[in-house]
């Protein structure tokens, strides 16, 4: 233990701090880590190992733990540290110019700190700003904030060393937000957050009011059934039919989680919501927790989120001090109090039972399931865990009614969809549609057509989704429909290349996305998202080897046939959508 | 307790409710391999090396911990199965020195693993760990099967010496911030490398023998060990 003793650490902040967790054991965790890191610049061995003392965690888990997350260090780094995005989006804006300068004017290489301890600059997986990218995530000043800007470009990153970014709070422009319907989005897209008071002035927080004073559990959980709404994170689930489990399933506590953790490519219509309308999504889960009988609400926000977390923190004040949350809400006898987690940089940990265990304080590994989270969840108790954007259709279900929900949609994919338009089209955006519309519509009409070029293609879904060619414009954005045409709607992403574009280079990407964030757990995606990012490689160099297309059919298959979770069953998704549209680009020196 | 009726490969075995596929499976004599699965290790499912084929199943299954329903349907050797097990032993092959792992060779044989499957693949090859008198750490050798980590923790000794760091195709199993064996929690009870499927956890004297040292070089390395521990402590 002696050699790792740092002197001069001065342990007080960290004991105010033990103090304020005190009793909480190991769930407070991540919290303690992420607050000490900002008091100390990383996790030096002390800090570490009072907090493990304080918690009552293993030493060797709590180091493991901060392994996993890549927001959290157990050596120095930079005083200021850059992570920028090169993702598909921010890459076709020139995220990987400004990962250039950022290393030119850091004077350290991708990866490294700068020579007089300064800044550590990185490349990071999708900001969750495709919108308005290219986007960088900074941590600078003392304690340590973390900041996401939009809009950066080479000439302009030198502003972040300085703090003077723009982010989506500094210009209302930075997240535009259309479409043909409003009935989610109608505050957001303002750059600022809307109030109570400013929702409750629109109707906001009466269909919490109805659920409390006129309705039992049972009658809000038929009101869902009814609205036929189908979970708008990327798996599609019936809404209802996880709150009906998880309403009747035996044992107490029971758990109401929303999942913020938002990070597949492209997507960023969560962010939006929780930086423009937080009420909203809140509203949306009071009642599903009423519905449930749940006792504590948990949003788990991803941590490069500072602003949204911010928001939705600013958010729960006022509905405390309103009487909307916490004992005997609105005089009805039920009683919730919630409590914001960030996460630590993890996308792994948007994976339901993933985020459990990130919540309980652990790497965020994927549980085996069954059992499920209705029975079987957070602190293995009956557990709801919803998508944002998936909750902020409740609150207009419950007032206005299932028949006018399903008005709104097709007879299969009811109500209204954000998608999250971003690449070369005019107006990169937010935009909130009816199911059924086209995918020509939301191109052509809405974002104002493709850019720079003729359309070579959509990725559909995100990262996990998959590629669709011109030809394939008319399908109308459904589930159904994606579905029949080989292609999912997901997370609600869609991606535009036009035809200058590299999609090699884009594959490659989207590639190394998936091996940057599969978790290590099972065989299948720990090994085949390396392998496939290898493969890719080779393929966006103009060099693949004899074999290499069978390889990624086997290695693929794999992963989807295989994998424990859906993180490793996708993650040749997008791959094998190109592989069937133009197989050309898998033969031999075309690269171009 | 009341039994269920199912069929794998075409034959029907009755076992108790709550029986894995892979358990029923044994009762018929139908071999399904493993790497993670251990008897006295709680089941993780990890490896997928057990997954079968479960009719009106989209996923293969793992059979460690999937369990049996009435009148399930499963084919352990289909050749959605087949192409599973193959390329996960060609990508592990690619990944990892499984020279010292007897199972995996020969369940290489059997599902006819190429090795030349992936070239260029990157390896994980970090050097030996040799710091304790007890037992010598070869993660050039590891599968990651995290047997060690649980014996270590809740499934047997309850000494939490060991973590998994890293993430993804770079995870490594280690301890608190690297520290020594003899400076880590580690009661040294040798649990770990008795579970340890590969070779990559193994007694110092018998990775010393293979390294080439005599029983009398051994026997002088640990005196001069052990003078120079005392003279540490003093």
């Amino acid at each position: 233990m002696s050699e790792l003793a740092v002197d001069a650490i001065d342990l007080t902040p960290l004991h105010t701090l033990l103090a304020a967790h005190a009793g909480q054991g190991r769930s407070a965790l991540l919290p303690v880590l992420l607050t000490a890191q900002t008091h100390y610049g990383y996790l030096p061995p002390p800090v570490t190992a009072e907090i493990a003392r304080a918690l009552s965690v293993p030493l060797a888990d709590i180091h493991g733990v901060i392994e996993f997350y890549a927001l959290l260090y157990n050596a120095p780094v930079g005083r200021t540290v850059l992570r920028v995005c090169t993702d598909p989006a921010c890459a076709l804006r020139g995220g990987e110019a400004v990962l250039e300068a950022a290393c030119r004017l850091a004077g350290a290489a991708e990866g490294e700190t700068s020579a007089d301890g300064a800044v550590t600059v990185e490349r990071s997986p999708c900001l969750g700003h495709c919108n308005s990218g290219v986007s960088v995530n900074v941590s600078s000043e003392q304690p340590v904030r973390n900041k996401t800007y939009a809009h950066v470009a080479p000439d302009t990153v030198a502003d972040l060393f300085a703090g003077h970014g723009r982010t989506t709070a500094d210009f209302w422009s930075e997240d535009y937000v259309g479409g043909d319907l409003s009935i989610v989005t109608p505050l957001c897209g303002r750059g600022r957050r809307t109030r109570l008071v400013e929702y409750e002035a629109v109707g906001g927080m009466q269909a919490l009011r109805k659920a409390l004073t006129t309705l039992t559990p049972a009658q809000v959980i038929e009101a869902m059934h009814q609205s036929d709404l189908l979970g708008r994170g990327g798996a599609a689930f019936p809404t209802w039919a996880k709150w009906d489990g998880a309403a009747k399933a035996p044992g107490s506590p029971k758990y109401f989680v929303v999942n913020a953790d938002e990070s597949e490519p492209g997507t960023f219509k969560d962010r939006i919501l929780l930086e423009g309308d937080p009420c909203r999504v809140l509203e949306g889960a009071l009642i599903g927790a009423y519905a449930i009988g749940a006792s504590r609400i948990y949003i788990y926000i991803r941590g490069e989120y500072p602003l949204a977390i911010e928001r939705v923190d600013a958010a729960l004040a006022e509905l405390r001090a309103a009487g909307y949350l916490g004992d005997d809400i609105l005089g009805s006898g039920y009683s919730v109090d919630a409590e914001i987690r960030s996460g630590a940089g993890a996308y792994i940990c948007g994976e339901e039972t993933a985020l459990f265990e990130s919540i309980e304080g652990k790497r965020g590994f994927p549980r085996v399931k069954p059992p499920f989270p209705t029975t079987h969840g957070l602190f293995g108790k009956p557990t709801v865990i919803n998508n944002v954007e998936t909750l902020a259709q409740a609150p207009y279900i419950l007032i206005h009614g299932a028949d006018a929900f399903h008005h709104l949609g097709t007879a299969e994919s009811t109500g209204p969809k954000l998608l999250c338009v971003s690449g070369d089209v005019v107006r990169p955006g937010l935009y909130e549609i009816g199911f059924g519309a086209t995918l020509r519509h939301l191109i052509e009409n809405l974002a104002g057509g493709v850019l720079g070029g003729k359309l070579q293609a959509l990725l559909v879904g995100g990262a996990a989704g998959a590629f669709a060619t011109p030809a394939e414009l008319d399908t109308p954005i459904t589930f159904q429909g994606l579905r029949a045409a080989g292609l999912t709607l997901g997370s609600g992403a869609i991606m535009v290349f036009n035809d200058t574009r590299n999609l090699r280079d884009i594959l490659r990407r989207l590639a190394r996305f998936f091996a940057h964030e599969s978790c290590g757990k099972c065989y299948p995606c720990q090994l085949g998202t390396q392998r496939q990012y290898e493969i890719l490689t080779r393929v966006a160099q103009g060099n693949p080897l004899p074999g290499d297309v069978i390889r990624l059919q086997d290695v693929g298959w794999t992963m989807s046939d295989a994998s424990l979770c859906g993180l490793g069953q996708t993650a040749a998704a997008a791959v094998f959508s190109a592989m069937q549209r133009w197989p050309e680009l898998f033969e031999n020196g075309n690269a171009s | 307790m009341s039994e269920v009726t199912l069929t794998i490969d075409g034959r029907p075995v009755t076992v108790a409710e709550g029986a894995t596929i892979l358990q029923a499976a044994g009762d018929l004599g139908i071999d399904i391999p493993t790497i993670c699965y251990h008897d006295a290790c709680t089941a993780n499912a990890l490896c997928r090396l057990c997954v079968v084929e479960v009719e009106k199943q989209r996923l293969l299954q793992p059979a460690c911990v999937t369990q049996v329903r009435a009148e399930m349907v499963v084919q352990t050797r289909s050749a959605r199965v087949e192409r599973s097990r193959r390329t996960i032993l060609e990508m592990l092959d690619s990944a990892v020195d499984l020279s010292d792992a007897p199972e995996i060779q020969t369940q290489m044989a059997e599902y006819g693993v190429d090795h030349s499957r992936f070239p260029d693949a990157e390896r994980r090859a970090p050097a030996p760990i040799d710091d304790n008198p007890m037992y010598v750490r070869d993660y050039a050798k590891c599968v990651l099967c995290w047997r060690c980590v649980q014996v270590c923790a809740e499934d047997a000794q309850y000494t939490f010496a060991l973590t998994l760091d890293g993430r993804g195709f770079d995870t490594q199993i280690g301890t608190f911030f690297e520290q020594p064996m003899s400076e880590t929690t580690c009661v040294f009870c040798g649990q770990c490398v008795g579970v340890c499927p590969t070779g990559a956890l193994k007694p110092r004297r018998e990775w010393l023998l293979e390294q080439g040292k005599t029983p009398d070089e051994i026997m002088e390395m640990s005196r001069s060990e052990r003078r120079q521990s005392r003279r540490v402590k003093r």
